[in-house]
């Protein structure tokens, strides 16, 4: 090829080639490293916890005793605090989860849509440890002496789950760890709702209304049907949250390593607050390795649990994606 | 009643569950927004920034402690940023559909909502337990891995948002790729990405649990990173669930201090974001 | 039957029927500065462009007409290579310039840029001042000194018809122009570089009516200087701006001359059905 006419000038090829590669593989590095970081998070728990899946097998998850001094411990007791208080933060959460996204997607006038998106999503935004010391200092008296007596007063008459909603109200404890967990995550699951529900196309809501359906008809009936995979990510993604969360528990759990009854209202322990609250004054061994283990749990049932969120998303976006 | 006024009002109590909803999720905002600010505002003052953290019963402020979380962040998203960038660039421009990227993409919404507490073991066992003793060092290391995750999802969005046009139009030039990328690309997708660092430092300023087995704390004034250092997350918590009513209150000065921090943040992004959408 | 075309239609595309026949006939005079060779094209299975030779005669203007689909925007941006950056598009043959085939793996890519030169259809002004828009490809390319690269700006936005209007907003950003002066920015960026062809990619089609007339007046003043190869929807844009016309019908090239002669009496049946706007 005749040579450029600017050619004299010119940085060379060669050298624009090399700061290309050289560019190229400096982002294939990083994007490599977070795959890094996901492998060396497994393989440094797995190492630190071994003295303690060594020891104490499959057992660790079946005994309910923790205790430092003998050396025994068991997942049990916060195994059942992280499910426990899971639990009641999504039956509180999905259903005024849903309610919220319904608001914003059907209901809100225009003008109001934006501003209130954003309130919910500030909500969000808010560190857990304000979530936390608020539950404590200020949320959990009012549960004690309000909520949980009236709780008693009626549903603890109720033949079977009576006996959820006995004993002294305290406050703190499983139930008021559970309903601030909730509050956590009704952004992150009313955020993925609506944003599912606005990728119904209009004209399926439009045929639907033509119809002469209701409003509630046409969520019910067309839009949460048509977005059963993307509503359940969210839920998913909410739950993911819900058992990692750390701090907004440990403030309000009580944080003992008993399981006196099935009451809501006793103390209890999750896994992360016990990670919280004992970690650092743990002596090292096989103490620290148990605590470890703990962490290595909660790491892999959050993964699978964040796993099935992002493949339900990712179905409903492609079914999205596969129409249009 | 007849089939459609039944109809109408299932429709009725269900919308009327529905603003209930809206409202007890504002409610929630609010009232903690209420409580920080009544009770955080009182506190504030000049002993605030300046004395460090006192022992019970005694004067004092959370100097020590605003500072260390200051540095902490802010080294942290010196490193995150353009590591993050990095990492989202390689996606979105070269990566795209292929197998590797596609697995960093999922792994990366994985490490995204893993809870920040794993996050804080990991860099326990790597960088505490072999050295011997908690360091600034260590909880910098947590915040930037807690802060990459965010910082890799919004350049890559971003980036893909940029018309493929603008890239021809620049290769069409004669200008290499590495070139298109950092001047007209990246630069396009400017507002985006720096809407996505401003939302992961605000992510990052209120994260407890990793420093509590990496920095841990410090009672003093320390500028040693290789050290505990004192931040204002962990001395929050440690006062809070004391039974001091002093330490209490300084718990809650720091707590309006980071949600005031955070939400400023946010807002911020955000309307710098809109401003860009608009243009 | 092809002989008696109605001359008005070269008349309505502001052809003068006088001037129906240029002195340099196709193939003839001048000097080819694009050679296509048995040019083939590929979309992963789908063959795009087929057979295709060709030759694109230096400073003259090449039209490229035919129904959308046909393949005229793929030939276009496989003469500079842009297909280089999806990996499942491919071109096969010869593709001569300066006697070298730039189909070649070892033809330096961003040296080929710079020579051959390319504007699309929608304006696409960079996210800098308009100044640094045209500098932009220039750096690229040579070391200039503050003043020689003021010079070259200068020199760039008068060729593109754009200096007058731009010169004391020179650093407010390209993004602010209108469409017709983004365009116009977008043409001077290309010059700016000093290529030897110019690629225009339906440079009009985004375009209001006296915007593109602008555009238009602009092509046939370049073509003193450049070697142009359009792409147009446009039949009227085609007679108006080219000297030849390329007419291509699913991936095939139709029938290639001096553009008054396609129009005035095309060899084929299908060429003079689509010019008289019988389908397409």
């Amino acid at each position: 090829m005749a040579a450029s006419p600017t050619s004299a000038s010119v940085p060379g090829p060669n050298r624009q080639g090399l700061q290309d590669l050289i560019f190229k593989w400096t982002t294939w590095f990083f994007a490599v490293f977070v795959l890094l970081v996901m492998a060396g998070i497994i393989v440094s728990l797995v190492i630190s916890a071994w003295p303690s899946i060594e020891r104490f097998g499959f057992g660790f998850l079946t005994s309910s005793e923790w205790n430092p001094p003998k050396e025994r411990f068991g997942a049990l007791v916060p195994a059942y605090g992280t499910i426990v208080t899971s639990v009641i933060a999504l039956i509180i959460a999905v259903p005024v989860s849903f309610g919220i996204a319904l608001f914003l997607t059907e209901l809100s006038p225009r003008w109001l849509k934006r501003p209130l998106g954003t309130a919910i999503e500030l909500l969000a935004a808010i560190p857990s440890i304000v979530y936390g010391m608020w539950g404590l200092l200020v949320f959990a008296p009012i549960f004690g002496q309000y909520v949980q007596p009236w709780l008693t007063a009626t549903l603890g008459h109720v033949p079977g789950i009576g006996i959820l909603f006995s004993g002294p109200p305290i406050g703190i404890g499983l139930l008021c760890a559970g309903v601030i967990l909730a509050i956590m995550i009704i952004p992150f699951i009313a955020s993925v709702m609506r944003d599912v529900f606005e990728l119904t196309p209009p004209m399926l809501k439009e045929s639907a209304y033509g119809l002469g359906a209701t409003t509630w008809e046409v969520m019910s009936k067309v839009v949460l049907p048509y977005t059963r995979a993307g509503t359940i990510g969210g839920i998913m993604l909410g739950l993911g949250r819900a058992l990692g969360e750390t701090m907004a528990v440990t403030f309000v759990i009580g944080n003992t390593n008993l399981l006196q009854s099935f009451s809501l209202y006793q103390s209890g322990n999750s896994i992360t607050s016990a990670l919280a609250n004992e970690f650092s004054e743990a002596s090292p061994g096989l103490h620290t390795a148990a605590l470890i283990e703990l962490g290595l749990i909660l790491f892999i049932i959050t993964l699978m649990v964040l796993a099935a969120s992002k493949l339900m998303l990712s179905r409903m976006a492609r079914a999205e994606g596969s129409k249009s | 009643m007849n089939r459609r006024a039944w109809r109408k009002l299932v429709n009725r109590l269900a919308i009327g569950a529905s603003v209930a909803a809206m409202a007890f999720g504002l409610a929630w905002l609010l009232s903690i927004l209420w409580n920080v600010i009544s009770l955080g505002v009182g506190e504030l003052g000049w002993a605030l920034f300046t004395q460090m953290t006192p022992a019970p019963g005694s004067q004092g402020g959370l100097a020590n402690a605003i500072f260390g979380s200051a540095l902490m962040v802010g080294v942290a998203t010196l490193l995150g940023t353009p590591i993050g960038i990095l990492a989202g660039i390689y996606l979105a421009e070269y990566g795209a559909r292929s197998w590797l990227a596609n697995v960093t993409r999922f792994v990366n919404d994985m490490l995204l909502s893993a809870p920040s507490i794993v996050i804080g073991l990991f860099v326990y066992a790597v960088m505490v337990a072999t050295v011997g003793n908690f360091s600034g060092w260590a909880g910098i290391v947590a915040l930037t891995l807690l802060m990459l995750p965010v910082v890799i999802r919004t350049t890559e969005n971003m980036l893909l948002l940029v018309p493929n046009s603008l890239r021809e139009a620049a290769i069409a030039l004669g200008a290499p790729r590495w070139r298109v990328i950092t001047s007209v690309t990246l630069r396009a997708a400017r507002a985006g990405v720096i809407t996505g660092v401003l939302l992961a430092v605000a992510r990052i300023s209120g994260e407890t649990a990793p420093l509590l087995f990496t920095s841990l704390s410090n009672q003093f004034w320390s500028t040693d990173l290789n050290a505990p250092m004192a931040n204002l997350p962990v001395t929050i918590f440690k006062f809070a669930m004391s039974p001091y009513e002093d330490w209490q209150r300084l718990a809650w000065a720091g707590v309006f201090l980071i949600t005031m921090g955070v939400l400023v943040l946010n807002i911020l992004a955000r309307t710098l974001f809109k401003d860009e959408l608009k243009r | 039957m092809n002989m008696n075309m109605n001359p008005n239609i070269l008349v309505a595309a502001g052809i003068d029927p006088a001037r129906a026949v240029p002195p340099h006939a196709a193939g003839t005079a001048g000097t080819p500065a694009l050679s296509l060779r048995n040019f083939n094209f590929y979309y992963g299975k789908f063959h795009a462009i087929k057979n295709v030779s060709m030759d694109i005669q230096e400073k003259r203007v090449t039209a490229f007409i035919g129904p959308s689909g046909c393949g005229k925007s793929t030939l276009l941006r496989a003469l500079n290579r842009m297909y280089d950056l999806y990996p499942d598009q491919r071109a096969e043959g010869e593709l001569l310039f300066h006697g070298g085939n730039l189909l070649d793996r070892h033809v330096d890519l961003l040296d080929l840029r710079a020579r051959i030169g390319m504007v699309f259809q929608k304006p696409t002004p960079f996210p800098m001042s308009i100044y640094d828009n045209i500098a932009f490809g220039v750096r690229m390319h040579e070391n200039l000194t503050r003043a020689e690269m003021d010079e070259r700006v200068e020199w760039a936005l008068s060729k593109a018809a754009l200096w007058n209007e731009v010169k004391d907003i020179l650093t407010r950003n390209g993004a602010s122009l209108s469409g017709g002066q983004q365009q116009r920015l977008c043409i001077a960026r290309g010059i700016a570089v000093k290529p030897e062809v110019l690629l225009l990619d339906e440079p009009t089609s985004a375009l209001d009516p006296i915007s593109t007339a602008k555009i238009e007046e602009l092509v046939s003043e370049l073509k003193h200087e450049f070697t142009i190869a359009i792409v147009t929807h446009n039949m009227q844009q085609a007679a108006r701006v080219s000297d030849f016309t390329a007419y291509m019908y699913l991936g095939e090239l139709m029938e290639f001359g001096v553009t008054s002669q396609i129009f005035l009496k095309p060899a084929r049946k299908e060429t003079e059905d689509y010019i008289t706007g019988r389908f397409g």
